[in-house]
């Protein structure tokens, strides 16, 4: 092959060349990066929930006045909202869930005043809850009507039965417990675990402190109704038939005469996507910046080919006049390409690692995994083929009657 | 000159329009991408109260559990807010002759007016002294007084949004309003003010707008109210009433003092240093004296308010306006080559190749300007698709004029640095060697 003199023509005008080779070290730094970023924000965001995400919306209902009354409101609402068709559950809770807001506390495996203590959230029910999440009980059983309280406030709840997330259970009893165990929480109280859920999202999981990051999969349930103004709602809807009974729950709830203000109905989806919208959004704009610099980079790879044809069009005419094939031309385009992208994605590669390096130093960002960037390189190699195609095969139509105009 | 120079480019840029549109485009998207990461990261970066950043300032109390401070990955930081009887015992002090206690609170408002239904809004709870502390602007009216703010009286200021909903945007000062089933009256409506970043809460939504409806601080009292906002509490302690609630060591409270001389702030320290240290010996405070007084623009570096994510998004940003640029200088070679011949007939015409290099480069530049139009709608979409992927941007995007010069003047800057090598080289064409072959 004519490596050599390809070379060295290349060498002669070698400025433009030069400039694509940055532009493809500068695209291949960032794209190795910005794939790497993007893919862990996706998992993070693509994380189990442990909830029937899709079927499930919330619903906030505010009570307001002296004489609100907050029980019979509840029982009220939970009644009509079961009765809707295609509901087919509804539990009320202290928080909505996947929000990122809720109620963080501590539990330990004893009543000690020094055992080591393990954070979660806590979310207070009603019996439905575990159906009208969409959770699986892992063992034990599931609350029953006759376990909810109705506490008075500032009271205790008396609700004593719990139901925990295996996670939690694991981190509390390291040598492994089930149904039956007993946890305490600050004040040296006893709950005791009546069923284990499978595994359920906390309410802070977009949050990247190592307190949240610690207690990801750990929820309590206590079955009583927090004395508090202010319900959520979640109502689970027959599979498919989420937003037709959305809109029965906004009727049902507004129609009623309570004094009371009804917000965010929601359908779950969107709230968990509202909690990860700083994740979901960097990724989308990774994706976007990266995707432009790619257009542009081969934009650039076609515009220099392409003026590289036109201004030695003499030359090939001259090189098919003497003999030299079509697929000969081609040839000398792409190898010429893909020494200019070759020296690029070398620098790439270089250049991928150290910022990489600088922002795991810089961020606090892990390190990137072994093969984003030789995929990186061999795409980019890829993508100056394709690029420099067009132009070459338009070199390969120059007649070699061109040779003989002019000169 | 000039005028004729301008003839020129615009002839030679329409001679060759789709490398003409080209440049432009690569100069508009790379320029756009970066004003709108640029822009999204001054607005997180920059001080919301420019004039009165280094006179109010963040107070805090490190009231927290003596075995473990509260945050794990900053174990430095005593707790971002304070609680009920601590706030007491700060707002009872004058050294500070302004100080704001203060925290989210939710609300249900009953509106008179035919057909809007009762609402329920976050509101600001806080001290008549929030609004000359920082600076808001009055429409109608004023603040309540010191004496409502401890007695709690039903008084309310609200902004002008919510005037307009509900008063119809007439001067509503002395009228009423049905809030948590009371009667409130209006004391003052203030103008839109929007501080961005929200300095003087953090904790929830750093960058969502003001509150519309403020009462006074000791109204949480009256109709026992909680916060609305975050509620920390590290103690074991069982609450038995409403009391036991704001006796404990839970905190929920945001504070702010006004210290208008270094004199005053020396003894504002020495003040809180006492304070807690005769908690201290009241047998609270079980961790080391860790006072914090920050002022805002230190109390926004402290709580990190500009997020990594920009400043990584800043950084490709500034990457891809420099693939863009490589490309803009790639164009241009291949423009200016393409004229090549023509500029050998000028210059065989006696046009000097100073005259030659500066009619390039006016062309050059007049890309360079275009480029910067296009990038100003590039960046303003960007800020549209950024404000709808982050819905908590609500403040946050949007252009200004100090933005739209600063992209043209980048624009047309950096277009002009990329086209000195190519107009350089275009008039050191040797006039002979193209006409030769005409």
């Amino acid at each position: 092959m004519e490596f050599g003199p390809i070379w060295r023509s290349t060498l002669r005008n070698a400025f433009g060349p030069l400039l694509i080779a940055l532009q493809i070290a500068l695209t291949l730094a960032v794209i190795a990066n910005a794939v790497f970023v993007i893919e862990q924000r996706l998992a993070k965001v693509n994380r189990p929930t442990g909830l029937d995400v899709d079927n499930i919306m919330t619903v906030v209902s505010r009570g307001f006045g002296d004489d609100f009354d907050i029980q019979g409101t509840v029982r009220r609402d939970l009644e009509a909202l079961r009765a809707i068709d295609g509901v087919r559950a509804a539990t009320f809770m202290q928080a909505t869930p996947l929000s990122g807001s809720g109620w963080g506390t501590m539990l330990a495996a004893s009543a000690e005043k020094d055992a080591p203590r393990v954070s979660l959230s806590q979310y207070f029910v009603d019996h439905s809850a575990v159906q009208a999440l969409g959770l699986q009980l892992e063992s034990g059983r599931d609350f029953t009507a006759e376990d909810v309280r109705y506490p008075q406030p500032f009271q205790p709840s008396g609700a004593y039965q719990v139901l925990l997330t295996r996670a939690l259970l694991d981190a509390l009893f390291p040598e492994g417990a089930g149904v039956g165990a007993t946890v305490y929480n600050e004040l040296g109280t006893p709950f005791y675990v009546v069923g284990v859920i499978e595994h359920m999202q906390g309410p802070w999981g977009a949050d990247t402190s190592s307190w949240a990051r610690g207690q990801f999969g750990h929820v309590m349930f206590r079955p009583f109704l927090l004395p508090n103004a202010e319900t959520t709602y979640a109502v689970r809807a027959e599979p498919g038939r989420r937003d037709e009974v959305m809109a029965k729950v906004e009727e049902t709830l507004t129609g009623s005469d309570a004094r009371r203000v009804v917000k965010d109905l929601r359908p779950l989806a969107e709230v968990k996507a509202q909690n990860y919208a700083t994740d979901q959004g960097m990724a989308v704009l990774l994706i976007a910046v990266a995707a432009l610099m790619v257009a542009v980079t081969a934009v650039g790879i076609v515009g220099l080919a392409s003026f590289n044809v036109r201004r030695r069009t003499k030359q090939i005419g001259t090189r098919r006049a003497v003999g030299a094939r079509r697929r000969d031309i081609v040839r000398y385009f792409l190898v010429e390409n893909w020494m200019v992208t070759s020296a690029g994605v070398v620098l790439g590669a270089a250049l991928a690692l150290g910022m990489n390096y600088w922002l795991a130093t810089t961020f606090d960002l892990p390190r990137i995994g072994a093969w984003y960037v030789p995929a990186g390189m061999l795409a980019l190699w890829l993508l100056g083929l394709l690029a420099v195609a067009g132009p070459a095969r338009r070199a390969a139509a120059v007649s070699p009657a061109v040779a003989t105009r002019t000169v | 000159m000039l005028a004729y120079y301008l003839r020129l480019a615009t002839r030679s840029a329409l001679g060759t329009p789709g490398l003409s549109a080209l440049t432009v485009l690569t100069v508009g998207l790379g320029i756009g991408v970066f004003m709108a990461a640029l822009t999204v990261f001054y607005l997180m970066a920059s001080n919301p109260i420019p004039d009165k950043s280094d006179v109010l300032y963040a107070v805090r109390l490190d009231n927290w559990n003596p075995n473990k401070p509260i945050y794990a990955d900053r174990p430095e930081q005593p707790p971002w807010e304070i609680g009920y009887r601590d706030a007491q015992a700060l707002r009872a002090s004058a050294i500070a002759p302004r100080r704001a206690a203060m925290h989210k609170v939710s609300l249900v408002i009953e509106p008179e007016r035919d057909g809007l239904r009762p609402f329920e809004t976050e509101a600001r709870l806080t001290d008549g002294d929030f609004f000359a502390m920082f600076d808001v602007p009055f429409l109608y009216g004023s603040a309540w007084d010191r004496a409502a703010d401890d007695a709690g009286s039903f008084q309310v200021v609200l902004a002008r949004s919510a005037n307009d909903r509900l008063f119809g945007g007439a001067n509503s000062v002395g009228r009423t309003l049905l809030i948590n089933g009371r009667t409130f009256t209006v004391t003052g409506v203030i103008d839109t003010w929007n501080p961005v970043p929200k300095f003087y809460d953090l904790n929830s939504g750093v960058f969502d707008t003001a509150e519309e409806f403020f009462v006074p601080f000791g109204v949480a009292r009256e109709l026992e109210l909680t916060s609305s906002g975050n509620n920390n509490c590290w103690k074991a302690e069982a609450f038995d009433s409403y009391e036991g609630w704001l006796a404990s060591e839970c905190i929920w409270i945001q504070f702010w003092a006004e210290l208008d001389t270094p004199e005053q702030v020396e003894r504002y320290r020495a003040f809180l240093d006492d304070y807690v240290n005769e908690q201290k010996r009241l047998g609270r405070f079980g961790r080391p004296l860790n006072n914090r007084l920050e002022d805002v623009a230190t109390w926004l570096d402290t709580r990190q308010v500009v997020r990594d994510d920009n400043k990584v998004l800043v950084v490709l940003a500034f990457l891809f306006l420099g693939v863009c640029l490589f490309n803009t200088v790639g164009l241009l070679l291949t423009k200016f080559d393409c004229k090549a011949p023509q500029v050998g007939l000028r210059r065989a015409l006696g046009a000097s190749r100073r005259a030659v290099f500066l009619q390039q480069l006016t062309e050059v530049g007049g890309v360079g300007a275009a480029g910067g139009l296009v990038g100003l709608g590039m960046s303003w979409l960007a800020l549209r698709g950024i404000r709808a992927t982050f819905h908590d941007f609500g403040g946050l995007t949007h252009l200004d004029w100090a933005l739209v010069a600063t992209a043209i003047a980048c624009a047309v800057t950096v277009t002009v640095l990329a086209g000195l090598y190519p107009a350089w080289r275009v008039c050191r064409v040797p006039p002979a060697t193209f006409l030769r072959l005409q």
